[in-house]
């Protein structure tokens, strides 16, 4: 058995009186690759934040790396550059340059030496094609290319684990591919351990060892990716997947 | 309309000119150093002087600059504190103008998204980095346009300077209206004057604007 | 003495004299607020329409109210109006006049910012389902714009009121002019009445104007949080 590097225990969420997650329990192994499927509203989102400390939860516990998480901001913060998270809306600082947005993190949080951080980050943006843009501004890429600086911005933390949350649902079609793939890169090559929110069916089949199927902020399903997809057990997850067009 | 009549103002409305300009500069500096003071302690959310400064935004934006100077200038005087006008105008204006520039930075600060404040957390950004790296130089250009707004608001409020007697430029010109009877060479002195220093803000004002816009989202 | 100083507002009728002055402040912003918003709201939608020289016309117009302090205004009109136009007002309703005209032209470029701040494909939306313009604006344009408009139009409201204070320079007999009437005529009985006196006038001002902006803040914080989910 694999070493656990997360672990959910019992978590419930509510937004006033609304309860947005029911008793979430699951736990992610060391290179193992999570998706979250779900329809809409399903509380994919919400609880992939809640592991990233962006969202506060009323019960049960995160574990992660052995430490269960006492969730104070300060030790979020601290966890942060550990757990990596590139959002939907690809924010980079439009006051930064490309560069400066990737060095932020290594240079200001983690105090990393000045030379070997952007040495690093050239190495980072050589991967994902974009060295030309070191010196530009975010307003000058375009959708994909930003989500790409955003991924590459997280990797120069060194995070041991990445959350990506619908880091395409913004973006283009044909900006799409490129973005997928880098996370595809980041997995098989890297052996990252993830949790992928996304909507792009046939990306999860094939990147995931393992689906978490939420829906009404319960997770109905979880299984092994082939399974889920070549015989999920629910019916919602039946209906789910006929309803995508994939 | 005498020409002759307006020639021989100018030297008059040349010293109004230069205090209007003086007064506004000193209140405006004063506004936006009072105001990026009380900006800043609401965004920390630093106990106790926080609960202060939004007092003072509120008494100081919901009164009018006139009141606040007759305070200033016959009522202190019963207490034993007494200012010139010219000290007392500078004061009432950066009373005025302090709590406008501290909503105006405010503004700003809460301008930037919760997307960007988020994609900081995310990389480990502590509260003051932050504030340092993300919040600020976005919340600054976002407040701009506001603080611009500001300025030419507190250059015209200097016009009020009138009621304790200030020799600006309005009171220059009701000086010389009450002295000569000549309300139309006067007024028109007096409205050119405003519309030299006015006019170029309120076109850099629209550019800034546009500026801002242009910078924070793009084309 | 400090603590006897307060018996000023009770002496006579003084301090319904200032209740009274009060009135006519509140009186004058009232009336200048409701005709100004209404030719504000006019002149706005005009302002949206594609006429070169309409639009160039209201912007001069408004670019003179907005240039020019509002205390000149005053003057200006105070002055010129009898003398070259022999056209003679009693100070209220001369002061009532400058205001709506003022009124109007903020309110005409809050109510413009507001239209064209509505998405363009709404527009197209509208017209592509048949309404002709006057359907647009009225269901379509203006509905949408209003959560923008009510704020700004309330913060105009407490601006109004605030500047009313300068009435006291073409004499209206508003709170302020009273106020120092009483003040001069008690200065030896209280010499510290002028202290009670503006220090009541003052708290007239902000509890009129410090609800208002209040609700205009409430207001502006919920359509904010709408437009950001």
């Amino acid at each position: 058995m694999a070493d656990k590097v997360l672990e959910v225990a019992h978590l419930e969420k509510f937004y006033g009186k609304k309860h947005v997650l029911h008793d979430i329990n699951f736990s992610v192994d060391q290179g193992e690759v999570v998706t979250l499927l779900g329809p809409s509203g399903s509380g994919k989102s919400t609880l992939i934040r809640c592991l990233n400390g962006l969202e506060t939860y009323q019960k049960g516990t995160i574990t992660f790396e052995g430490q269960k998480i006492v969730p104070t901001e300060k030790n979020w913060q601290q966890l942060r550059q550990k757990i990596g998270m590139v959002f939907q809306s690809y924010d980079l600082f439009p006051n930064l340059t490309v560069m400066d947005n990737i060095l932020l993190g290594p240079t200001k949080v983690q105090k990393q030496d000045k030379q070997a951080a952007r040495q690093e980050a050239e190495r980072l943006l050589a991967s994902v094609e974009l060295s030309d843009y070191a010196n530009a501004y975010p307003r000058e890429l375009s959708g994909g290319q930003a989500q790409r600086v955003a991924i590459v911005r997280a990797l120069a933390l060194h995070p041991d684990f990445m959350l990506f949350d619908e880091v395409t649902a913004s973006l283009d079609p044909e900006m799409v591919r490129g973005v997928l793939n880098i996370i595809e890169g980041l997995a098989d090559q890297d052996n990252m351990t993830m949790i992928v929110v996304t909507h792009e069916m046939n990306f999860a089949k094939q990147i995931a060892d393992r689906v978490l199927f939420l829906q009404d902020g319960e997770i109905l399903e979880q299984t092994s990716s082939k399974q889920f997809f070549s015989n999920p057990q629910t019916s919602r997850a039946k209906e789910f997947l006929d309803s995508m067009d994939f | 309309m005498s020409w002759a009549i307006i020639q021989q103002s100018l030297p008059m409305f040349g010293k109004g000119f230069e205090l209007t300009l003086w007064l506004s500069f000193v209140g405006i500096i004063g506004s936006i150093v009072v105001g990026l003071i009380c900006s800043l302690v609401q965004y920390f959310r630093v106990p106790v002087f926080r609960q202060i400064a939004s007092v003072y935004v509120e008494i100081s934006r919901n009164t009018p600059l006139l009141i606040q100077l007759f305070f200033l200038y016959y009522a202190f005087p019963v207490l034993g504190i007494k200012f010139g006008a010219q000290l007392c105008g500078i004061i009432g204006l950066i009373f005025l103008g302090g709590s406008y520039m501290a909503e105006g930075f405010t503004g700003g600060f809460n301008g930037v998204s919760k997307s960007q404040v988020e994609s900081g957390k995310a990389i480990g950004l502590s509260r003051w980095q932050l504030a340092r790296y993300v919040v600020f130089p976005q919340g600054f250009s976002l407040s701009v346009p506001a603080m611009a707004a500001n300025v030419i608001f507190l250059i015209k409020e200097t016009s009020i300077f009138t009621v304790i007697a200030i020799p600006e430029l309005t009171n220059t010109a009701l000086d010389l209206i009450g002295m000569y009877y000549r309300s139309n060479e006067y007024l028109f002195v007096l409205v050119i004057a405003y519309a030299i220093i006015l006019v170029p803000l309120s076109i850099i004002l629209t550019l800034l604007e546009k500026r801002v816009r242009y910078g924070t989202f793009g084309n | 003495m400090a603590h006897s100083g307060i018996s000023v507002l009770f002496e006579g009728t003084n301090f319904m004299r200032l209740l009274g002055g009060l009135w006519v402040t509140v009186k004058i912003a009232a009336v200048a607020l409701i005709f100004g918003i209404i030719l504000g709201i006019i002149l706005g939608v005009l302002r949206t329409f594609k006429n070169r020289p309409l639009r160039v016309v209201l912007r001069l117009y408004l670019e003179f109210f907005r240039v020019v302090p509002t205390v000149v205004l005053l003057f200006l009109f105070y002055y010129i109006l009898p003398r070259q136009m022999n056209f003679n007002l009693p100070a209220d309703q001369l002061a009532t006049l400058v205001f709506v005209l003022w009124v109007g032209a903020e309110m005409s470029d809050i109510v413009r910012g507001a239209l064209i701040s509505v998405p363009r494909h709404q527009i197209e939306s509208g017209k592509a389902i048949g309404l002709n313009r006057f359907q647009l604006y009225r269901y379509v344009l203006i509905p949408q714009s209003l959560t923008l408009e009510i704020p700004a139009t309330i913060n105009l409201a407490t601006r109004v009121i605030k500047t009313t204070s300068i009435l006291l320079l073409i004499s209206v007999m508003d709170v302020i002019n009273i106020g120092q009437q009483i003040i001069e005529a008690n200065n030896h009985t209280y010499p510290t009445g002028v202290f009670w006196v503006y220090g009541l006038i003052f708290l007239f001002y902000f509890l009129i104007d410090y609800p208002l902006s209040w609700w205009a803040k409430r207001l502006e914080k919920r359509r904010l949080e709408k437009a950001n989910g």
